[in-house]
């Protein structure tokens, strides 16, 4: 086993006290990062870049990815306790993770969400270091056609989730992929829906759209009950840890599914966002409990972030083979690699083995060191929500604001986070679901870009995504997706007439 | 510990440098302005790309040597093709402690979507380096040179040839237009993509026949024997003779002209600042970029990328930027990307 | 996340049905304009270019004017759960209009305070008139949250956010 020789050395090279110490700052820094939605693992990584200059390279990444993981842990600190999710991976995680938050079990939800981030991330490093040279060759295979029937699948996994009106339900999500067409379109350079307003170039981006729906319709709705938050019952145990634990093993069907999912999503660069989401979507239809998924089940937890901290982390192989980056926090690394002297590409884990050992293990330290220093803070995030609300709300507002100003650098999106509050209080409360909505603001755009970009390279046909074996099968286990519901509801009439006959 | 040693040579260097640059700086009169608090500088482009890059690369130098006294800090201002980061700039009138790198989206977002900004709203301060553009195949087609692609475009079917590029009616496009001006009336299929690195993983991916990509978006891919370069856009060949891959070196790369493909493209790689600032203060940043452009580090940056390292200033600068600003009118003109009224 | 239907007790506002019509009609105003701009930029296919920029929103649009129309339809003739119920009371909606209006008049004075002095004024407010907590803990938030965040944005991470006529005068 050559791969298990070269990890050792990796090991070797990544236990000096001084690149433990790096990874520890580095772990402790990106959940700061993480928590404050202004500061998004991108921004983070490239403001922390130029001091990484004069370390050795594999220091630099150890350190840096382990602002990375640090983010991606924290992201999920501020999803469960304020339903302000940082990044886009984090959406489907506040689903259930708030409600379960309001039912002052912020505590289980933490542990929940950080064990399976965990356990999602471990299981992809051990992909990358068994499989990292056929799983580097497989990213190729994506085209538009592929990227387009990816996104597909996502959508369709996630339809017929929504409880309520249908018509609501279809509303929601054509608003959000009308929001998402705002701007520059990408195919043809086209100012779409500007109306000569320069505010308008950029869009909508998905993180002003869920600060407002999301974190600013949280805190009117919880307003209007009269400054209460339910929240504050949280209690401090930290025996909650292992109590959590020992509920977690029953849902490790849904774990293993969850990590199916996300490595294979990373490692065909389909990406964390749509792993998170499908990942839920497909274990609210499986679950025996799905009818509760929205009101604070664990299990709707556990699936998202299995989902995707496995897709974030077996996707950072293609991202150094291939020199793509599956995010923009993975463009900002991949630019450090550059200005360290290394050239991402296929030649790197001949050229530099040392570098790519040390990264790897590094990955199994860091998410180690991790998740051993967000689940002793469990207690302490959790405590958070103790603070009475008058003082909690306006600092939670200012935080969006900083959140929402940062994006793009821009006071319009800061208005623009206020409409969203209130749009997102009143669909609330007139039960349009706002998770479709979401879900098509954050891949809206690219389903249609990769889309167009397949009509173009086909010439109109549709036969484009039936063409070869790979996106064929996509694209039919997508159309059963869109089918289940349906099917599931006649063979439930069907089951129903029988029993009755029999 | 390979790297170790060799980093701390580099940084060794570093600070030999840098501390030469500290005496030579005070050997000189007092400067006349520097800034005062940290300075923006703006990308037009999304993180990154290959201005991101250069930008933050260039963020990093100045303070790993020391060059200025306050910090350098880089906003991504992306939104409808870079539209925004300029509008930001032409805003910003006569502040000092603001920069922005362009690419050619300066001359091409303004001419093809109509949002109103010009070079001539801002300050140009240095041209930094041009980008180089490369023909670029699958090592796995026949084709060993331009001439034997473009006769195998003149061949085919009109629009069966797949050109994979970054944006739409911007500098992928452009040139390839410019191609078709040599392919006998066959155009090529082009599929705009959103970024660099990922136009050369679907031409390895054999989605596109070829791709124009800057060196250093297709360079690792070279190096592994998945792309094969055919020609590159400039009128003479690139400077670089260190071997990139096992045979050949950047120089070894033929122009477009010798092989019969009459296109040159270049890309500007160039700061600008706000209107209405002093002499004094383009002074600052001019002798700033000198300083950058001095490191070992940006040399290596430079070889890396096989950029064509020139540097201009002032007039010569501004003169430049007129010259390239009419050029694009005309390509874009003549492809028909011109937005309404322009 | 919140069941319909406020306590029985205090006086409606406005009625679910009412709002529901008025959601309707509104996206059904956007639908409209999306469509108005998707056949500008044409709604067919473009030689070399594949379907046109206005192509795929067209199409949602019409999804979205569709089922805004049943939305509106089903509100209109009184169909559906709920409909007749409170969508607010007014004491709610006065509560909710507590933090609403403050926090647009925050965001506007971002503008011309910079973010840190009129994130100070918009918690000591809110703590004090809004919370009803005693002065002294609301300074005491009230200053240190906005300084914090300045060490950590302007100082740590670099990241330049909105500043006003204090920050200028303190020289940054």
């Amino acid at each position: 086993m050559e791969e298990v020789a070269s990890l050792m050395q990796g090991f070797s090279i990544a236990l000096t006290p001084y690149n433990l110490a790096l990874m520890f700052i580095g772990i402790v820094l990106g959940v700061i990062i993480g928590v404050l939605p202004g500061l998004g693992g991108a921004n983070g990584v490239a403001i922390l870049l130029p001091l990484t200059f004069t370390m050795p390279p594999t220091s630099a990444i150890i350190m840096l990815s382990c602002i990375y993981w640090g983010a991606l842990f924290g992201g999920a600190i501020t999803s469960i306790l304020f339903n302000i999710p940082g990044e886009p991976w984090s959406v489907a995680t506040t689903f259930d993770g708030h409600p379960m938050a309001r039912k002052g079990q912020a505590d289980e939800a933490l542990t929940a969400a950080f064990t399976s981030s965990f356990v999602g991330a471990f299981v992809a490093v051990v992909v990358i270091t068994f499989l990292a040279p056929i799983i580097a060759r497989f990213a190729l295979k994506f085209g538009p056609a592929e990227f387009f029937s990816v996104f597909f699948l996502t959508f369709a996994s996630f339809v017929g989730m929504g409880r309520g009106s249908p018509w609501k339900t279809v509303a929601a999500m054509a608003l959000g992929f009308a929001l998402a067409a705002v701007g520059m379109d990408g195919v043809t350079g086209q100012l779409r829906m500007t109306f000569g307003y320069d505010q308008l170039l950029n869009g909508f981006d998905f993180l002003i759209a869920v600060i407002g729906l999301f974190g600013i319709g949280e805190i009117l709705s919880s307003m209007e009950d009269g400054l209460k938050f339910q929240g504050s019952q949280a209690k401090l145990r930290l025996r909650v840890v292992l109590t959590t634990w020992k509920k977690l093993l029953a849902y490790w069907s849904t774990s293993i599914r969850s990590c199916i999912i996300g490595c294979w999503m990373g490692i065909t660069p389909g990406g964390a966002t749509p792993a998170s989401f499908m990942s839920y979507g497909l274990a609210k239809r499986i679950s025996p409990r799905g009818n509760n998924f929205g009101k604070g089940e664990i299990e709707g937890v556990v699936a998202p972030e299995t989902a995707a901290h496995a897709a974030g982390t077996s996707a950072l192989l293609p991202m150094l083979t291939l020199g793509i980056p599956g995010s923009p926090t993975a463009a900002v690394l991949l630019g450090g690699l550059l200005i360290w002297g290394l050239q991402p590409g296929p030649l790197l884990f001949v050229e530099q083995k040392e570098f790519v050992w040390g990264l790897i293990a590094s990955m199994y330290l860091g998410n180690i060191v991790g998740l051993i220093v967000v689940l002793t803070c469990v207690p302490f995030f959790a405590a958070i929500l103790r603070v009475p609300f008058s003082i909690i709300a306006p600092v939670i507002l200012v935080i969006c604001a900083i959140g929402a100003y940062t994006v793009n650098n821009n006071m319009f999106d800061v208005w623009m986070m206020l409409v969203f509050g209130v749009v997102g209080y009143v669909f609330n409360k007139l039960q349009y679901p706002l998770a479709p909505l979401v879900l098509a603001i954050v891949l809206g755009d690219k389903a249609e870009e990769s889309f167009r970009q397949s009509m173009l390279l086909s010439q109109g046909s549709l036969n484009i995504f039936w063409a070869n074996p790979l996106v064929a099968s996509i694209m039919t286990l997508g159309l059963l997706m869109l089918l289940w519901p349906l099917a599931s509801s006649l063979r439930a009439r069907f089951g129903a007439s029988r029993s009755a006959t029999a | 510990m390979h790297f170790r040693r060799t980093m701390l040579r580099r940084g060794l260097a570093g600070a030999v440098l840098a501390s030469a640059a500290l005496l030579t700086g005070a050997a000189l009169p007092a400067q006349a302005w520097e800034p005062t608090k940290q300075v923006t500088f703006i990308i037009p482009a999304g993180t990154g790309g290959g201005a991101d890059q250069m930008a933050r690369f260039i963020q990093g130098v100045v303070g790993k040597h020391n060059l200025m006294k306050q910090p350098v800090v880089v906003i991504n201002k992306a939104g409808g093709a870079g539209a925004e980061g300029f509008l930001e700039v032409k805003k910003s009138k006569g502040d000092a402690h603001q920069i922005i790198i362009t690419l050619s989206n300066l001359f091409t977002t303004p001419l093809a979507t109509g949002v109103p900004f010009n070079w001539k709203d801002m300050t140009p301060v240095a041209m930094l380096a041009l980008d180089q553009f490369i023909l670029w195949v699958n090592s796995d087609t026949p084709y060993k040179t331009a001439k034997d692609y473009i006769e195998a475009v003149k061949a085919g079917d009109d629009k069966k040839f797949k050109m994979g590029g970054t944006g739409s009616k911007q500098e992928d496009q452009i040139i390839t237009v410019a191609l078709e001006g040599v392919t006998g009336g066959r155009k090529f299929t082009y599929v705009p993509f959103a970024g660099g690195g990922a136009v050369a993983v679907q031409l390895v991916g054999k989605h596109v026949d070829s791709t124009v990509n800057n060196p250093i978006e297709a360079v690792a891919q070279w190096r592994a024997g998945s792309l094969r370069p055919l020609c590159i856009f400039d009128d003479k060949r690139s400077t670089y003779t260190t071997k990139v891959t096992g045979a050949m070196a950047w120089s070894d790369i033929p122009t477009c002209k010798e092989s019969g493909v009459n296109v040159d493209y270049q890309m500007l790689r160039g700061i600008f600042m706000p209107a209405g600032v002093t002499k004094d203060q383009v002074a600052f940043y001019v002798d700033l970029f000198k300083k950058v452009r001095e490191t070992p580090d940006w040399k290596e940056f430079m070889e890396k990328g096989a950029f064509n390292n020139t540097f201009m200033a002032g007039d010569e600068y501004a003169k430049w930027v007129e010259a390239a600003e009419k050029r694009h009118y005309e390509l874009m003109k003549s492809a028909g990307f011109l937005a309404a009224g322009k | 996340m919140h069941e319909q239907g406020d306590a029985t007790d205090e006086p409606a506002l406005v009625s679910n049905r009412v709002m529901e019509i008025v959601v309707a009609l509104l996206l059904l105003g956007v639908s409209a304009i999306i469509i108005t701009d998707s056949v500008r930029l044409g709604i067919g296919w473009a030689e070399g270019e594949g379907p046109r920029a206005g192509y795929f929103p067209f199409y949602i649009a019409v999804v979205l004017g569709t089922a805004s129309i049943a939305i509106l339809l089903k509100a209109v003739m009184g169909k559906g759960e709920g409909l007749s119920e409170a969508f607010v009371s007014r004491p709610a909606f006065m509560r909710v209009i507590t933090v609403l209006l403050p926090a647009i008049a925050y965001v506007g004075a971002v503008q011309f305070l910079g973010i840190y002095a009129a994130s100070a004024a918009f918690i000591l407010f809110f703590m004090i008139f809004v919370g009803g907590e005693s002065v002294l803990r609301a300074i005491c938030v009230g200053l240190a949250v906005p300084v914090f965040f300045f060490f950590m944005f302007e100082k740590w991470f670099l990241v330049p956010l909105p500043k006003g006529p204090i920050e200028a005068l303190l020289g940054y």
